[in-house]
Order: C-alpha cells, then sequence, then structure tokens
C-alpha cells in the first residue's frame, strides 16, 4: 500500500498545476462551486472554449490510444488530472459523453473508418454527442425500447422516440440503440448506431426541467435514413456494445463524480462560513458541524474507495465491488449537500436568481433542484442497488 | 499509487482466515465468552507461535515488526472470526504504551513477555466520568518517597482481571489539561489494587472496574516522564483506534456474508427472499456500507505506518463511519434474517453487540465528526 507518487507522475501533476494556474478562467470560480452539476445552458460557449483549451495543451483524453489523438497513459494520470482540476475548482468536459463513453466503445467495436473517423474531434469538442438509449416506455427496463430501424437498400430508416436525452440540442452525433428485429427476444434484436443528428427527420425538442432550464431534450426520428456502415459492433449486436458504453460511463464519470463532489462541497464549506443561525455563525452550531463533518468524511471515503479500484485496474483486474458502489454513494452525499446548502440558507433559501436578496445570486437553489436528476439519469438507485444485488452478491433476479 | 495489499498480506489474510476457522470456530468463542477469562491457554499460546502477538512490535523486543497495515489485515479476520478475550488490550493497549512511553529497559522486560504470551497488560485510562480527552483523566498521583500514591477509580478497562500489569493514565499535576498527565505501570496484585469484572453487553469483551485506594509506586513504574503522558497515550489510542476499525470491518463483512447465504437459501411466497427488491436493496446499502468502511480503515491505517500528518484526521474519519457502518450492517443482517436472527442459537447477536460496545470505545461518531470538523478548520 502507498499512496506516494513516481517522479514521472509528480511531474506530470506539476506540469497540470501550473497550466491550470496560467490558464484558469477566474470568472468560473464562483460559478462551479455551486453549479457542481452538469452545467447550465449559458455556459456551453465557453465550455466548448475550454475543452478546446485543454484538448490543445493535451490533457483531454489522456488514457485514449495516440492514433485517436489521445497520450495513451493510464487511469493514474486520468485521476492525478481530475484531482488538479478539483483543487483548482476547474470546470467540467463538456464532451464528457464522447469523451468517456462513445470514444472507446467506438475504439472497442469501430471499424478502422470508424475508428478514424469520429474520436478525434471527440476530444477537440470540434464534435459533440449524445446518447440515445431511454424512451417514454422503456427507462430502467432499457432493453423493452421501441425505435425501430428498417433495413431499405444499404440504408435502415428509423422511426421512434428518445427521451432525456442530455446534450441532443447542441450534439452533432448520437449514439442510437434502435430495435432491428422485433421478433428476437428483446436483448437480441437491438442494433447500436452512429446518427447524425442534422440528418433530415431529426427533431430536438428540449424539455423543461424542474429546475426551468432545458439542458436535455426528446428526440424524434421521422423516417430517418442511416446507412448501414454506421452500425456499431454488427447488426443484432447493440445490447452488448451499448453495455460496454455503460461500463465506461460508470468509469468515466465515476473519476469525475468525485472531482464535482469536492468542488461542491468546498463551495458549502464557504457558504457555511458565511451564514449564521439564529444570529450565531453557523460553523459555531454543533448540528451543523455535525453534518457538514460528515459530508468531509463521506467524500474522502468515496475517494479512497474509489482508490481502491484504480488500483486493482492498474494492476490488470477487473473492478471488484468497490467499483460498483460510487455512484450510488455520490448520489445520495450529492443529494444530502445541496439540501445542507438550502438549510444554511434558511428562508434564503426561496429565493431565486433576480432578487437582490438571493444567496450567491440562486446558484445553490439551481444545484439543488438538479440534484434531484442525480438518482434517476445514469441507471437510478433502484437499479443500482439491483446490479449490486444480482452482479456482485449473487442474489437471484426478482 | 497502490492501494492494494501486498502478496504477503494476502498470504497473511489466507493464513489467518484458516488459522481462526480451525482454532476459533462459533463453538469456542461461545465456551471461552462464558467463561471469566475469554480465553483459552491453548488459543492463547497458539496466537503467540503464530507470532500475531508480537505482531507489530520491533524485531528488538522479539516482535515480527510489521505494520499497521499488516496488522489490520490480522484484525479483520478477528473480527470476521469474533475472537474473544485480551488480544486487543493486551497487544495493542498495554503493550503499545510501553512501547511509546517506556523507558529501554521497561520495552525489553515486557514486550518480549508479551509476544511470547507469557504476560499480559492493559491500558486504564477512562473513568466514571467517561470524558474522552485528557480532562477525563482525575485519578491522582501524588508524589510520595521518590514514587507516587495512586488513588481513585478507572472503569471501562479491558481484561484487567486478567492482566499482570495495568498501565494507570493519572494526573501529577497540572489542570484539566494535557500537562500533568502520568503514566504508570501498576502491578495487578499490587497493594491496594482491586479489579472488579463487570457484565457487558459484548460478553466476548471483558471489562472492569479497577480501584486504586492509596497504592504506593516506586519510581520504576513511570512510563515515560512525569506530567508528559498524554502524548503517548493519545498515540496509542489513535493507533488501537485503527485497529478496532479494522477489526470492525472484519465484523460488518461477516455479517454480509451471512446475510447474502441466507437471503439465497431462504424461501418465501415460492422464491429465496433474496430475489425481493425489499431485501436484495438492503444487502446493496450493506455492501456500500462494507466496502467504504474498509477504504477509510486501509487509509487510516497506511496514514499510521507513514506517520503522515494526516494521521489523526484519517483516524477520526474512519471511527465515524465505521462506528456507524457496522452498527447499521449488524442491525440489517438481524433484520433480513428474520426470527432466527434474533436467537442467541445465532451468531448475529454476537456480531450485533460487538459493533454496539465497539461504537462507544475510543469515542462514537459524534465525538469523531466533532473532531473531523476541528481538524478541518470548520
Amino acid at each position: 500500500m502507498d499512496f506516494t507518487l513516481t517522479p514521472e507522475q509528480q511531474s506530470f501533476r506539476d506540469e497540470i498545476r501550473s497550466w491550470l494556474k496560467k490558464n484558469l478562467p477566474k470568472d468560473w470560480t464562483s460559478r462551479v462551486q455551486a453549479a457542481s452539476d452538469v452545467p447550465r445552458e449559458e455556459a456551453y460557449d465557453f465550455l466548448r472554449q475550454w475543452q478546446r483549451k485543454m484538448y490543445e495543451a493535451g490533457f483531454v483524453g489522456l488514457t485514449w490510444p495516440k492514433e485517436s489523438g489521445g497520450r495513451g497513459l493510464t487511469f493514474m494520470e486520468e485521476m492525478i488530472l481530475q484531482e488538479e482540476m478539483a483543487l483548482a475548482k476547474a470546470p467540467p468536459v463538456l464532451n464528457i459523453l464522447a469523451v468517456g463513453m462513445a470514444g472507446p466503445t467506438i475504439n472497442a467495436y469501430g471499424t478502422e473508418e470508424q475508428k478514424k473517423r469520429y474520436p478525434p474531434k471527440m476530444l477537440s469538442c470540434e464534435e459533440i454527442w449524445c446518447q440515445g438509449y431511454s424512451e417514454p416506455n422503456s427507462g430502467s427496463d432499457l432493453a423493452a425500447l421501441q425505435t425501430r430501424a428498417v433495413k431499405d437498400g444499404d440504408h435502415y430508416v428509423i422511426n421512434g422516440q428518445k427521451v432525456w436525452t442530455s446534450l441532443a440540442h447542441i450534439a452533432d452525433w448520437m449514439m442510437l440503440l434502435a430495435r432491428t428485429d422485433p421478433d428476437a427476444p428483446k436483448h437480441k434484436g437491438i442494433t447500436y448506431f452512429l446518427v447524425d443528428m442534422h440528418a433530415p427527420g431529426v427533431t430536438v425538442k428540449p424539455l423543461k426541467q424542474i429546475t426551468g432550464d432545458a439542458e436535455f431534450n426528446e428526440v424524434y426520428f421521422d423516417n430517418v435514413r442511416i446507412h448501414e456502415s454506421q452500425i456499431l459492433g454488427g447488426l443484432n449486436n447493440g445490447w452488448a456494445v451499448g453495455l460496454t458504453t455503460l461500463m465506461y460511463e460508470r468509469l468515466a464519470l465515476g473519476f469525475g463524480l468525485q472531482v464535482r463532489l469536492r468542488i461542491a462541497l468546498d463551495g458549502l464549506v464557504d457558504l457555511a462560513r458565511r451564514s449564521s443561525k439564529n444570529g450565531t455563525p453557523a460553523t459555531k452550531d454543533p448540528v451543523t458541524r455535525q453534518k457538514l463533518a460528515q459530508l468531509w468524511i463521506d467524500t474522502e471515503v468515496f475517494k479512497y474507495t474509489g482508490a481502491r479500484a484504480i488500483t486493482k485496474l492498474l494492476k490488470g483486474e477487473l473492478p471488484g465491488p468497490e467499483a460498483s458502489t460510487g455512484k450510488m454513494m455520490w448520489v445520495e452525499g450529492h443529494q444530502r449537500l445541496q439540501e445542507l446548502a438550502m438549510e444554511l440558507e434558511g428562508p434564503y433559501s426561496q429565493l431565486t436568481k433576480g432578487s437582490r436578496w438571493a444567496v450567491e445570486n440562486g446558484l445553490w437553489q439551481y444545484g439543488f433542484l438538479r440534484s434531484r436528476a442525480n438518482s434517476i439519469e445514469g441507471g437510478t438507485t433502484e437499479i443500482q442497488r439491483n446490479i449490486i444485488g444480482e452482479r456482485v452478491l449473487g442474489l437471484p433476479k426478482g | 499509487m497502490n492501494f492494494g495489499f501486498s502478496d504477503e498480506q494476502e498470504l497473511l489474510r489466507s493464513t489467518a482466515r484458516k488459522f481462526f476457522e480451525n482454532e476459533c470456530p462459533s463453538e469456542t468463542v461461545r465456551r471461552l465468552m462464558d467463561t471469566p477469562e475469554g480465553m483459552g491457554p491453548e488459543l492463547w499460546a497458539k496466537l503467540a507461535e503464530q507470532g500475531w502477538l508480537g505482531l507489530v512490535y520491533p524485531e528488538a523486543y522479539d516482535g515480527m515488526g510489521l505494520g499497521f497495515v499488516d496488522l489490520t489485515v490480522l484484525l479483520e479476520e478477528m473480527g470476521r472470526a469474533m475472537v474473544p478475550g485480551p488480544y486487543f488490550s493486551t497487544v495493542l493497549l498495554g503493550g503499545l504504551a510501553i512501547l511509546e512511553a517506556g523507558s529501554e529497559a521497561q520495552k525489553k522486560e515486557w514486550l518480549p513477555k508479551i509476544a511470547a504470551g507469557s504476560k499480559r497488560a492493559t491500558l486504564a485510562w477512562m473513568e466514571p466520568s467517561a470524558v474522552l480527552g485528557p480532562a477525563g483523566v482525575t485519578l491522582t498521583a501524588k508524589a510520595a518517597g521518590g514514587g507516587h500514591t495512586l488513588s481513585g477509580t478507572k472503569l471501562f478497562v479491558p481484561d484487567a482481571h486478567t492482566a499482570d500489569a495495568i498501565v494507570v493514565a493519572a494526573r501529577t499535576g497540572g489542570g484539566p489539561g494535557e500537562d500533568g498527565v502520568s503514566l504508570f505501570l501498576v502491578p495487578r496484585t499490587a497493594r491496594g489494587v482491586d479489579v472488579k469484572l463487570l457484565p457487558t453487553m459484548d460478553q466476548t469483551r471483558k471489562l472492569c472496574e479497577v480501584t486504586l485506594a492509596d497504592v504506593t509506586l516506586g519510581p520504576e513504574t513511570l512510563l515515560g516522564a512525569p506530567g508528559h503522558g498524554w502524548k503517548p497515550l493519545e498515540r496509542v489510542l489513535e493507533r488501537a483506534c485503527v485497529a478496532l476499525c479494522a477489526e470492525m470491518c472484519g465484523g460488518a463483512q461477516k455479517v454480509l456474508d451471512m446475510t447474502v447465504e441466507y437471503a439465497k437459501i431462504r424461501q418465501a411466497f415460492g422464491k429465496p427472499i433474496g430475489s425481493y427488491q425489499g431485501v436484495k436493496h438492503r444487502a446493496a446499502d450493506m455492501l456500500v456500507d462494507v466496502e467504504n468502511s474498509k477504504s477509510i480503515t486501509y487509509y487510516a491505517a497506511w496514514a499510521m505506518d507513514e506517520g503522515s500528518s494526516e494521521g489523526p484526521l484519517a483516524v477520526s474519519m474512519a471511527k465515524a463511519y465505521v462506528s456507524d457502518a457496522y452498527r447499521k450492517v449488524s442491525a440489517a443482517g438481524i433484520q433480513l434474517h428474520g426470527g432466527i436472527g434474533f436467537t442467541w442459537e445465532h451468531d448475529l447477536h454476537l456480531y450485533f453487540k460487538r459493533a454496539k460496545g465497539s461504537e462507544f470505545t475510543f469515542g462514537d461518531a459524534t465525538y469523531h465528526r466533532e473532531r473531523v470538523a476541528q481538524l478541518v478548520n470548520l
């Protein structure tokens, strides 16, 4: 057991640290503290430029192979990068669905042409990706999806609807799961397509969320024609390819989640230092101190459980039970953190952006509301518990 | 970075697992916990033979010279097997106090004997006030004839009734602060020492009341400089706390294992109960608690070995987290077993009771959360 870095890792850390110090946009800090979640609409342009800048400095896609524009490094360097970004409170990577999921999946299953065409434009944020999995009648039961793809010559014609699709309104490409064989058992008739979001027949309708913002969307497919060369991983093999993406999702987001929790916690501690409770400083209130300390502990625990998972990956082993707990734990911690922010603000928590009385211009109100989605998006907490119960503990399926 | 165990440590784990399965099965635990000693001479001798009574002592004192990460592995297995008796009090409280505070002569005299299994020691730091910090030490030690006279009562002293020596924290001067706390190595048979075994909820852990009535001690019984005993005592308690967390992790893992096995076999409404989400989801929550407990405990053990400046913070984070986790996991274990989990016959209550006892040893979660708040300057 050893937490020290090798000299190479140390110099890598120093390289990131000094780059961040020089290039971090100063005005971002106060905004990112509260909005620790998926970025808000007004930030997209800013985030596009930020990712481009990070890419040019060589800090996006560290674990990607060099031929796809990555650096061929290990998860250790990725973790160092994430840590440094947390310490500096750096903005997140916008095209995370591409960098963390679509790219690795294409590298695993793609043809040579596909590997040449798509991944290089992901890291630079030149092409943004979204994920077309959930439908109005298939969320947790993903394999029940009904969007159809019917063969017509060397094309497939897509009809159907996807929903809760983050970033679809700014995306250029989608990872789409569609049914190609309705007569096969539900897991066996699904195909994974790479879909041009600008193709005729694709309609994106933003959905207004409980935050009032529209970050996710409904996506309608009306006779959208997709060339068969856009299939990833073979006809009717979409379930296996899709699960690979979800595995990368857990891995990629897992690193990022710890960082986001840390950033949010630092923001919360600052908020506590500025807040008072019944006329005395909130940080002197014993109950508040207990709650803050528990969040502090949980954030650290989360980090070390992640470190155990990474150690296994670095040794070439499959991630163990500790890896599967990350998302659930983050969700619970983050929602509790946002609740505490409201508690610290007390009656002021009722005021949102636009009021001169609103705390930090209503950023925590946004974060609080947004956090309710955490236990639903990317696999509900109930589904996560099923996965742990069945795949890790070996309990029988219901 | 490598946050995993070495091949040697994995070997220690499998050796210990097998050893306790053979030497300390449930029947043995139950037989021993019914005796006042809580430990049999054969098992104690075998622990010595394995080198485990001196695992963390330097080789100069006949120890194995291993670290706290290694100790973590052994204690997880001991917690899993619910090993009763004075291992903790002798090796990690009395013994560590001698190692931390004692003179070379005291260490040479005691540690090899502890490692060999021929002598036992314990530590008496708490008093009826149950105050954890230096203010809790009020037992008086008055200078008298070159030595000291000790008077007062110590409570919650583990295994004092079978210890050859009791390291007693006493006050030679100062106010309620750190200054003036001194450590004495008191023979249990010294005149004026009275030890009463207390009935405890966790029968595998024996606790005593130790009364000292004008106990006269010579200067050779002082451990370290008079008045400067708090710092070494604090170091001992911190390290023992990490070791306790490891033991708790092992116990919690065993409860989870028992519960999962049961949920696969036990049928209700024609299906194994583990197929119902009401059971499955609670088991998943137990896994989260167990895995996270291990992560923070391993980190704290590593911080102890490294002498890291984050050590005290790591210890408090671990004890806060693991105290809550073991309590929740052992309670969930009983719940998911239903009626059988509430019987004396089933082993679950042993873990449930150990969890409760451990929760309040070295400070509970509330105490350690406040300490975390202080250490991170909240």
